[in-house]
């Protein structure tokens, strides 16, 4: 069964820790934050249930369509939108309970201090294909 | 007989079938079905004669298909399953595909697509893996080229330098899943060179070859970027680099200067520096200050103002960098870099910071968070000194 797993820079439920903006950690905090990121990747890749992880960048903009013959509305970049997608990973893995305890070991990437960041991850099955045999 | 030297019998075998009739997007599918066998059948039973085997099973591959498509259209083309014995396939036929997958009506991602297919003899599931996109996805953008380019005689040459941006971005792709486009593009870069006579092509290959020389140290053990000054010097490869080096002086020599070989004359003096600190930077503005002349564009006087800064350091650096858009990739960037050396760390660490909010990759981006933090630990030590009691 595959999970997104998406990371937010705001959204959510309220974070659990008061973390300063990554830019102002030390530098070996940010080598021990990517370090850790690169690594998790690299062990569920190790057991078959990695697919695929992106980040985005922040800025981007809300668009839909005007009417036939017009140009789209585009409504942002906005400096303060509430929810703001950092980037995703698909993992590919049993369970549900798997899907949650990978997450949970995600969200401890170490943060400030080694401290882990605890950050709120939003875990979202992904609808299946209709099995051949129904009946 | 290995896949790289199949690889490369592929764009003469298009030019075969479309001197025998075949229209170039017909013939170009037959060779790609004729390559796939080959990738399946020859590890195990090669033939005697590869070019014969491949020339012989497109051919019937294009003959099945017209068949099929309508066989009264086979006959008015005259074709003939054993077509009289042409004159010898010559080095224009392969000049040809490179200069119809380049061809100017296309768009830049479509004629990589294309060239990677026709010149470099890459299969649709290689190319659609080095792109991450679903394989008939990549089928599909292929086909749209070709049709795009359907008409176009192929018995002239175009533009070259449309030629060479296409192998310009081809080699930027860099590394691509289990395809290394770089690599690609040296090797079809290298047969364009041997094919034609023109400064220009040469100046683009040592360009290739020294960028590639320095290529394993441009990331660090654990994948982040390695700027240029703190690379190790003694990874870089010195056989390309002398390559590299040889080409462009025999270019150069000619005295038809150009935008690749004004570019590879600078990256030829950062490989020609035993240090960082031993750069020629005054001679790489008089280079850049050529390449504003031949090739003009805002990224140029980036990369320009950046060598002033070294060169005449970063007062003048930034007076430059003022006229230009801040709007520009990695102009954030540069100005932090300018700014620290100004000896104003907290407006360079703010600068990084907005530079890693608008960077285009995640290496680039973790590079800006990197000097972001360093700075601000500096900023931090200093104020911590400054207030310690002398003691």
């Amino acid at each position: 069964m595959k999970y997104l797993l998406l990371k937010h820079y705001r959204g959510g439920p309220a974070p659990v820790t008061d973390l300063p903006p990554m830019d102002r950690w030390t530098p070996a905090e940010v080598d021990a934050h990517i370090g850790f990121m690169r690594d998790f990747a690299a062990r569920l890749e190790g057991t078959g249930e990695y697919v695929d992880g992106q980040a985005l960048a922040p800025d981007g903009a809300f668009v839909r369509s005007d009417g036939e013959g017009r140009a789209p509305v585009v409504d942002g970049p906005f400096a303060e939108t509430k929810d703001l997608i950092a980037g995703w990973m698909i993992i590919d893995v049993e369970s549900w309970d798997r899907a949650v305890e990978l997450a949970g070991e995600l969200s401890a990437a170490p943060g400030p201090g080694g401290e882990p960041i605890h950050e709120w991850l939003e875990v979202r099955p992904f609808l299946t294909a209709p099995p051949t045999i129904s009946e | 007989m290995n896949d790289a030297l199949l690889r490369e019998l592929v764009p003469a075998v298009i030019g075969v079938l479309v001197r025998r009739g075949a229209d170039f997007a017909s013939a170009e599918d037959a060779v790609q079905e004729a390559l796939v066998s080959a990738l399946a059948s020859w590890p195990d039973d090669p033939p005697r004669d590869p070019k014969g085997w491949l020339i012989t099973t497109a051919w019937r591959k294009f003959l099945d298909e017209n068949r099929a498509g309508s066989s009264r259209r086979a006959r008015e083309l005259g074709l003939h399953a054993d077509p009289p014995s042409g004159p010898v396939p010559d080095a224009d036929d392969t000049l040809r595909v490179y200069f119809l997958c380049a061809h100017p009506s296309l768009p830049p991602a479509s004629a990589v697509a294309l060239t990677l297919r026709a010149v470099c003899g890459l299969t649709t599931e290689q190319i659609a893996a080095a792109y991450l996109v679903p394989e008939a996805t990549m089928a599909q953008r292929i086909s749209r080229a070709k049709r795009r380019i359907a008409g176009q005689p192929l018995d002239r040459t175009g533009d070259l330098g449309t030629v060479l941006r296409v192998l310009y971005l081809l080699f930027n792709e860099g590394y691509g899943g289990d395809v290394d486009l770089a690599s690609e593009a040296i090797r079809i870069t290298r047969q364009l060179a041997a094919l034609t006579d023109e400064p220009e092509v040469s100046g683009l290959l040592a360009l290739m070859l020294l960028h590639h020389a320095r290529r394993a140290s441009r990331t660090g053990p654990d994948g982040r970027l390695v700027p240029l000054d703190e690379q190790d010097r003694a990874t870089w490869d010195t056989a390309l680099i002398a390559e590299g080096v040889g080409l462009l002086q025999a270019a150069l020599a000619r005295d038809r200067l150009g935008q690749y070989q004004a570019q590879a004359a600078i990256a030829a003096l950062h490989a020609d520096a035993p240090s960082a600190e031993e750069t020629d930077w005054v001679q790489i503005v008089e280079w850049y200050d050529e390449l504003v002349r031949l090739a003009d564009s805002p990224v140029v006087r980036l990369n320009r103002a950046v060598a002033v800064g070294e060169a005449d350091g970063p007062r003048v650096a930034l007076a430059a960098i003022a006229e230009l858009d801040p709007g520009l990739p990695r102009y954030a960037a540069v100005a932090a870099h300018m700014h620290e050396r100004a000896g104003d760390p907290t407006r360079a660490a703010d600068l990084y910071s907005d530079a890693a909010r608008t960077a285009a990759s995640a290496a680039e981006r973790d590079h800006c968070v990197r000097q972001a933090a360093r700075l601000r630990q500096l900023g931090a030590a200093s104020r911590r000194s400054s207030s310690d009691p002398p003691g």
